[in-house]
């Protein structure tokens, strides 16, 4: 009972400003998500159940669709490689540039990226490496992490931003305007791009049977990236594979209008492969880095269907825990519900520090309303809890259930707990320090206590009843 | 008063009254009660029941719940109905246990599950019940809270339903009602910040839209909601939806 949950001392903590601009940015994509979805299908929850079967009969055969996408690939002149570990993807990636000769790269927007802290990995080891996304971009300026997968500086104004901009030299003056604070990042960023030798990028899906990566973005970044290097690798999690390059036609449909209420994004790029003799531009040599990192353990587990996820941020918008304690409350890239499920099973050797993670919500299943491949969280996070209660982690201020359940089945104990409940009706309860009683208290009244009443009235009625005939 | 009901087969019900009736919401249970013998059928509760284990298995102890759950289906045990004046409890026979079972399935578990009705989807739905003779004396502003654990049921189509066909009753919307209320069960005690701000957020979206009397089919929620709206000043009418259908049968 001693301790109080990180998640709500975090919250407690952030400044009634902060939680406002993430709580309304959320609302506002909730919305958004809602009115195009249900303004272009009228039975989305067919169209939800159909992606998550597409991506469960993915995950079933994941060997499988690895092989033939390898095989894809390769066909179209890309390398691949396989990486178990983050660590084992850093070093892949690291050494595929030393190999080209790459000191400068730009990068795009990848959660696998951030997942793996491979910017500063690549940064320690004397690669500039910069984000091309606005978003990230600014993170990386302020040496700050995501708290959104979408909008990863959700929990910032633009004030903020044009501070940053001011003190990192790329603007002269403070002007928060948003159109000229776009106008100074893409001045800043176009000459990067000319300058850098590479590209990294994740991948949004990969189609097993073409071999074909798909990329989505809104800033075009990751075009501009490319354009005019010779060397591009993609960092992807297997999880994103697809079966058939027409899934697209499920997943696009669903993923932009999840994300961001758009019913595409601006720029959906097919990846080819390197580029070929005939073209004029793009890079001549694709490295695929397909990355585990704990994957293949969630496959095994019993929470697997967490893997259908696309990374689209619906969970986080809706999720009330989420908008009062924001993304950083969650002490992970992913927060909200994705990363209360996520974290803890990806960072299985941080389990019983992350373990709190999944108790942080009231289980109220918006998250699974709103998720475009049906995934079962709040069971999920159920799961975990009993994962936790099993392996014997401590949980602040949790309260013990075998006094509950000794008394939920001896109904004579029971019957007698609700008659002696009407007795705290004359007792000052209100003022007992006992910490759940306080945390109670402290915020709301309890209304009286009837304990029995209705036992009774029962009893009387049933008494009346078989009276009646004889009257 | 003429009902058509449509499962006339059943006669007799189970009640299971929740844990939260028998300690402070008995009129819940009266109402729920009187309701359903209403509508022609004899209503047994049978007095070995006590709380369908939710806590416990919320909190990830479910070697307790799993003790709780399995004598809640002893007690339930047969083939009548279920009916239960809470979305949270009937979601918990309904589906919690088969999450906790899933290892061991337990017959007497799945039976329960297949037989447990929150009370107004099995009127609605159930019975077959899709108008409410009732009525108010005058215009009512109903503002109905669905709760999060009839999210996916039969529950909040049937509420709006029956209620919205009561004489004088509007149901009126208000905003982020998709939106949990932050109650959560133990959730309110051990994230006491978030649970309040949920709660204080979902009063604010309530009230604004100026109702008579604030409608829902969890008294957990209505507990916590009522109760922060108490402290706050703003205190606000509230009832379970089934004694909406008692109270204007009666008026």
């Amino acid at each position: 009972m001693i301790g109080k949950q990180l998640i709500d001392q975090f919250a407690r903590s952030l400044s009634d400003e902060r939680q406002h601009l993430v709580s309304a940015a959320a609302s506002a994509g909730t919305v958004k998500r809602e009115q195009v979805l249900h303004n272009d299908y009228q039975d989305l929850d067919a169209l939800r159940k159909l992606a998550a079967s597409i991506k469960d009969h993915t995950l079933h055969h994941l060997g499988d669709y690895l092989a033939q996408a390898e095989q894809a690939l390769v066909a179209r002149g890309a390398k691949v490689h396989f990486a178990v570990t983050g660590e084992d993807a850093c070093q892949t990636i690291l050494s595929i540039l030393q190999n080209h000769g790459v000191t400068r790269l730009t990068k795009s927007k990848s959660m696998a990226a951030e997942e793996i802290h491979l910017n500063p990995f690549l940064i320690q080891n004397g690669v500039e490496c910069l984000e091309s996304d606005l978003g990230e971009f600014i993170i990386q300026l302020d040496n700050d992490v995501p708290s959104h997968i979408v909008k990863p500086i959700i929990h910032k104004n633009r004030s903020d931003v044009a501070r940053t901009f001011q003190r990192e030299k790329i603007a002269e003056d403070f002007n928060d305007d948003p159109q000229t604070l776009t106008r100074r990042a893409r001045v800043f960023l176009r000459e990067k791009y000319m300058q850098s030798q590479a590209c990294i990028t994740g991948a949004n899906f990969v189609c097993a049977d073409s071999g074909r990566l798909l990329l989505v973005t809104n800033e075009g970044n990751s075009r501009f990236g490319m354009a005019p290097v010779p060397v591009h690798i993609a960092l992807v999690g297997i999880e994103k594979l697809i079966p058939r390059e027409k899934d697209l036609a499920v997943f696009l449909n669903l993923l932009a209008r999840s994300a961001t209420g758009q019913q595409l994004t601006v720029y959906t790029e097919f990846i080819n492969g390197p580029r070929a003799a005939h073209q004029t531009e793009g890079p001549e040599h694709l490295h695929v880095v397909f990355m585990d990192n704990g994957r293949s353990k969630i496959l095994a587990s019993n929470c697997r269907e967490i893997l259908r996820c696309l990374r689209c941020g619906a969970c986080q918008n809706v999720c009330p825990v989420y908008r009062q304690a924001s993304g950083h409350a969650y002490r992970s890239i992913y927060g909200g519900p994705i990363g209360a499920v996520l974290s803890p099973l990806l960072f299985s050797e941080r389990f019983p520090e992350l373990a709190d993670l999944a108790k942080a919500s009231t289980l109220c299943g918006a998250c699974n309303e709103v998720c475009p491949v049906d995934i079962p969280i709040p069971d999920l996070l159920l799961r975990l809890r009993d994962k936790a209660q099993r392996q014997r982690i401590h949980s602040p201020a949790a309260i013990p259930m075998a006094p509950f359940a000794a008394l939920a089945t001896s109904p004579v104990l029971w019957r007698g707990a609700m008659s002696l409940s009407k007795a705290m009706n004359h007792l000052p309860i209100q003022i007992t320090p006992l910490p759940p009683a306080r945390a109670w208290f402290d915020q709301r009244a309890l209304p009286a206590f009837h304990g029995g009443d209705f036992r009774k009235w029962m009893k009387a009625r049933l008494k009346n009843k078989n009276r009646k005939p004889e009257d | 008063m003429d009902i058509p009901v449509a499962l006339p087969l059943v006669k007799r019900v189970l009640l299971m009254g929740t844990c939260l009736c028998d300690a402070i919401y008995d009129d819940v249970a009266r109402a729920t009660v009187e309701v359903l013998e209403h509508l022609g059928l004899s209503v047994e509760y049978p007095a070995k029941q006590t709380c369908c284990g939710q806590p416990a298995f919320n909190s990830g102890d479910w070697s307790a719940s799993r003790k709780v759950a399995r004598h809640c289906a002893e007690v339930f045990a047969g083939d009548l109905p279920v009916i239960v004046p809470s979305g949270s409890c009937a979601a918990m026979n309904r589906h919690g246990n088969l999450l906790q079972f899933e290892n061991s399935p337990d017959p007497s578990i799945t039976s329960l599950a297949s037989r447990s009705w929150e009370v107004m989807d099995f009127i609605f739905n159930g019975l077959g019940v899709k108008f409410w003779p009732g009525a108010f004396e005058t215009p009512t502003r109903l503002a109905f809270h669905r709760s999060c654990h009839s999210r996916g049921t039969g529950t909040g189509d049937a509420v709006r339903a029956l209620l919205g066909s009561i004489k004088n009753a509007e149901i009126i919307p208000f905003g982020q009602s998709e939106q949990c209320c932050g109650f959560g069960g133990t959730f309110c005690v051990t994230f006491p910040h978030i649970s309040g701000k949920m709660g204080t957020v979902k009063l604010d979206h309530i009230l604004d839209a100026h109702p008579d009397c604030l409608v829902g089919i969890d008294m957990s929620c209505l507990m916590h909601l009522s109760g922060l709206a108490r402290v706050q000043g703003r205190a606000v009418p509230h009832l379970h939806a089934i004694q909406i259908l008692r109270n204007t049968l009666q008026a």
